[in-house]
């Protein structure tokens, strides 16, 4: 009796008590809900279960980077769209950070016409809708480009037009995995010349001939490797034919305006971040470092920016999680993501709304912690370590 | 000698009870939205000739005519509905969770809608062939003559698939863009991301309407599907059902029968046809085996018409669709219009 209150009494044994009570209690409520969802669509003669994942499709996609086609099940139309929105997702992320960053050191510039124009700029793009953006960049471009007929040609291989830009296409991309691999080969050797390198000049002080070494293992491999894949490969060139070109890969002017659209808008607030991590660093390093001989522009790269990352890196995760999400306004100009082919074409053909909303759910919790997962892992590495 | 007494005033006392009762099934939505006051109806976004409010909020056409029939046969008065615009994507969610009565959204018959959607479609408003609207500047004259055009089309629509899998036999290669809503999917068209927008006949001129330059289009005039369309409803709830099909069939068959919004009177009054007097309920009592007044029918026609007016009103000739009846006429006029006796 006297152990059993004493167990009672003990705060470990008490937390762990209450921590399995809310497990079970959550656990017990999914179940609920799903049950009775589960009964409720019997009852009602609504089809529920994932075996409609393994039906035929049907359904068309013009903009498709996996090998779906209208013969394939629900499942690969689903994999089609999650492919389309991680494509542009990742795109977006890459662009708006390059962006975000030149407007972010152009508000801070002691030029006026540049810090107020990068002012504006940010002003502007955080006080208007996404919705807008995507929209106007669609009814933009569309409006911008020419019909088929009077396509804009690039060298005669590719062509501009209102229904995307038309490139040519590798009949066998086995030469292209090759030059894939020889790039990817090449920049691990400049990673690994690189570490040695800096051993060496740690341990003797000499120095390596760095730049002709990164010239050629970064530059020169890579643009000899897709010059050779493109020599060896028979192309397929777009032709004119009937209303539009035929053959080669089309970029659909969809994804140009959604991604137009994510990267000017995220790019703004990047801007701010920038601004703020860099103003976070305080005056005294940048005035150490010109005290110390370093010109404006090393300062920024050596002193500053290392420090201001340190700051900006948990808002620039959100703001790589908000266009995740945001890659979602697709569906509002057709372009084909997950949301558009999943939750718009195969919810409506099969009605199965309860287990397509969820797989949708959970492709951007996926995504988002993987991204978060990322960026935690950088932060800790570039943190501060105290001593 | 008792026991047959007592077996027999036991079972007249029972048939006596069963008889002041009301032999109804019960019906939740009829009650609720005999309760409310209103009836509750899907409509699309906005179709001129099907559904579309004006600039006054008020709205018109052929579903939204079926709507107010059936308000008028429940409710007795046609003004008694509330119209909720639904997208494609939202249709089916919307009438399964119970936030209409009933969609009447020109939507398409299928099987696999009826299997597997909880959804009873109660008989034919219209019959629409898919077809496509073009620019007249591309000489296209039928759908075979779009091989490499791109298409916009609204996504989860029948319209979508129909398309696709039309092009793929006939080895026709065209690009089909699905937007999300079929406003989307022609505003994209008219700024020519596609060279055609495929939907319903029917739709098809009621979307032209809302073409910048409505005359520089053409819409091909051989269907490559037909798709009927008719009111929804969501399974369970048999009496709600029975009215919502028996109003659709009671508007056709007071056309058959001659009964028009302006002699609906005098038919009541005079006629000897017995089929009219059951339909108006001058003889027998069909409102009442529904659960509802006698004078159902009578009130549809009186307030809306029959579905001949209907149609010229909304869709046909006295529109701005000028669509001809076409298949749409009645089964003794060579057109598909068909409906069970009232018997």
């Amino acid at each position: 009796m006297t152990k059993t209150l004493a167990l009672l009494n003990d705060k470990r044994v008490r937390d762990v008590a209450y921590q399995v009570a809310v497990v079970v209690g959550l656990v017990g409520l999914t179940v609920f809900f799903v049950r009775n969802a589960s009964e409720n669509m019997v009852k009602a003669g609504i089809a529920s279960g994932f075996d409609f994942l393994w039906r035929n499709s049907g359904i068309d996609v013009p903009f498709v980077l996996t090998d779906y086609t209208r013969a394939d099940t629900i499942l690969g139309l689903f994999w089609a769209g999650v492919a389309n929105t991680m494509l542009v997702t990742v795109v977006a992320m890459v662009l708006a950070t390059a962006l975000g960053f030149l407007v972010g050191i152009a508000r801070l510039s002691s030029h006026w016409l540049l810090s107020t124009l990068a002012g504006a700029y940010i002003e502007f793009v955080r006080n208007i809708p996404l919705l807008f953006f995507v929209l106007f960049w669609y009814f933009g471009v569309i409006a911008a480009l020419p019909a088929p007929r009077d396509s804009v040609s690039v060298f005669g291989v590719a062509f501009l037009n209102n229904r995307g830009l038309t490139i040519p296409l590798p009949d066998a991309p086995a030469n292209f995995r090759w030059a894939l691999a020889a790039i990817l080969l090449s920049w691990l050797a400049q990673w690994l010349v690189s570490l040695w390198a800096r051993r060496r000049k740690d341990r003797t002080g000499q120095d390596a001939p760095m730049l002709t070494i990164g010239l050629v293992l970064i530059v020169l491999v890579p643009v000899l490797a897709v010059t050779w894949a493109s020599l060896a490969t028979r192309w397929d060139i777009p032709i004119l034919r009937g209303f539009n070109y035929r053959g080669g890969f089309v970029v659909i002017p969809e994804f140009v305006a959604l991604l137009a659209a994510l990267v000017t808008y995220t790019a703004g607030f990047i801007a701010e971040i920038v601004r703020g991590g860099i103003q976070a660093v305080p005056h005294g390093q940048v005035e150490a470092a010109s005290a110390l001989g370093l010109r404006p522009g090393r300062t920024l790269r050596l002193v500053t920016i290392p420090q201001a990352m340190r700051v900006m890196i948990p808002p620039l995760t959100n703001q790589y999680l908000n266009v995740l999400k945001n890659s979602s306004f697709g569906a509002a100009i057709a372009y084909p993501d997950v949301v558009s082919l999943f939750m718009g074409s195969a919810l409506n053909n099969t009605g199965q709304a309860i287990e397509i909303i969820a797989m949708t759910l959970a492709v951007y919790l996926v995504i988002g912690l993987a991204v978060s997962a990322f960026m935690n892992w950088y932060n800790a590495r570039i943190a501060l370590v105290t001593r | 000698m008792t026991i047959r007494l007592l077996a027999a005033t036991a079972i007249l006392a029972a048939s006596a009870s069963l008889a002041s009762a009301q032999q109804l099934a019960p019906s939740p939505t009829l009650d609720a939205v005999k309760a409310r006051g209103n009836i509750e109806c899907g409509v699309h976004l906005g179709l001129p000739g099907f559904s579309f409010a004006d600039d006054k909020g008020e709205w018109t056409g052929l579903d939204v005519d079926y709507c107010k029939a059936l308000a008028a046969a429940v409710l007795g008065d046609a003004k008694k509905v509330k119209f909720t615009p639904t997208s494609v994507q939202q249709r089916w969610p919307i009438l399964q969770s119970g936030q209409v009565d009933l969609l009447a959204r020109n939507s398409t018959i299928t099987f696999s809608r009826n299997a597997s959607l909880g959804l009873n479609f109660q008989g034919i408003n219209f019959y629409e062939g898919q077809t496509f609207i073009v620019r007249k500047a591309t000489n296209a004259k039928s759908a075979a003559d779009l091989d490499g055009a791109s298409v916009c089309v609204a996504a989860g629509s029948t319209e979508e698939k129909n398309a696709s899998d039309w092009f793929l036999e006939r080895n026709l290669k065209v690009t089909i863009t699905n937007f999300q809503k079929n406003d989307d999917a022609i505003a994209a068209y008219d700024a020519g991301r596609c060279d055609a927008y495929t939907a319903g006949v029917g739709a098809l001129a009621g979307q032209r309407v809302k073409l910048k330059v409505p005359g520089d289009h053409i819409i091909l005039t051989q269907p490559i599907s037909n798709d009927p369309q008719g009111p929804v409803t969501r399974w369970g709830d048999e009496r709600w059902q029975l009215i919502v099909r028996w109003v659709l069939n009671g508007q056709i068959a007071a056309e058959m029968l001659g009964v028009t919004s302006a002699n609906v009177d005098q038919m009541k009054a005079s006629s000897k046809n017995s089929e009219v007097r059951r339909l108006l309920g001058a003889e027998g009592n069909f409102g009442a085996m529904m659960g509802l007044s006698n004078d159902w029918m009578y009130n549809v026609i009186k307030q809306v018409g029959n579905y001949g007016e209907s149609f010229e009103r909304t869709v046909g000739m006295g529109s701005t669709l000028k669509l001809e009846r076409g298949q749409n006429q009645l089964w003794t006029k060579g057109g598909l219009l068909f409906t069970p006796p009232f018997q």
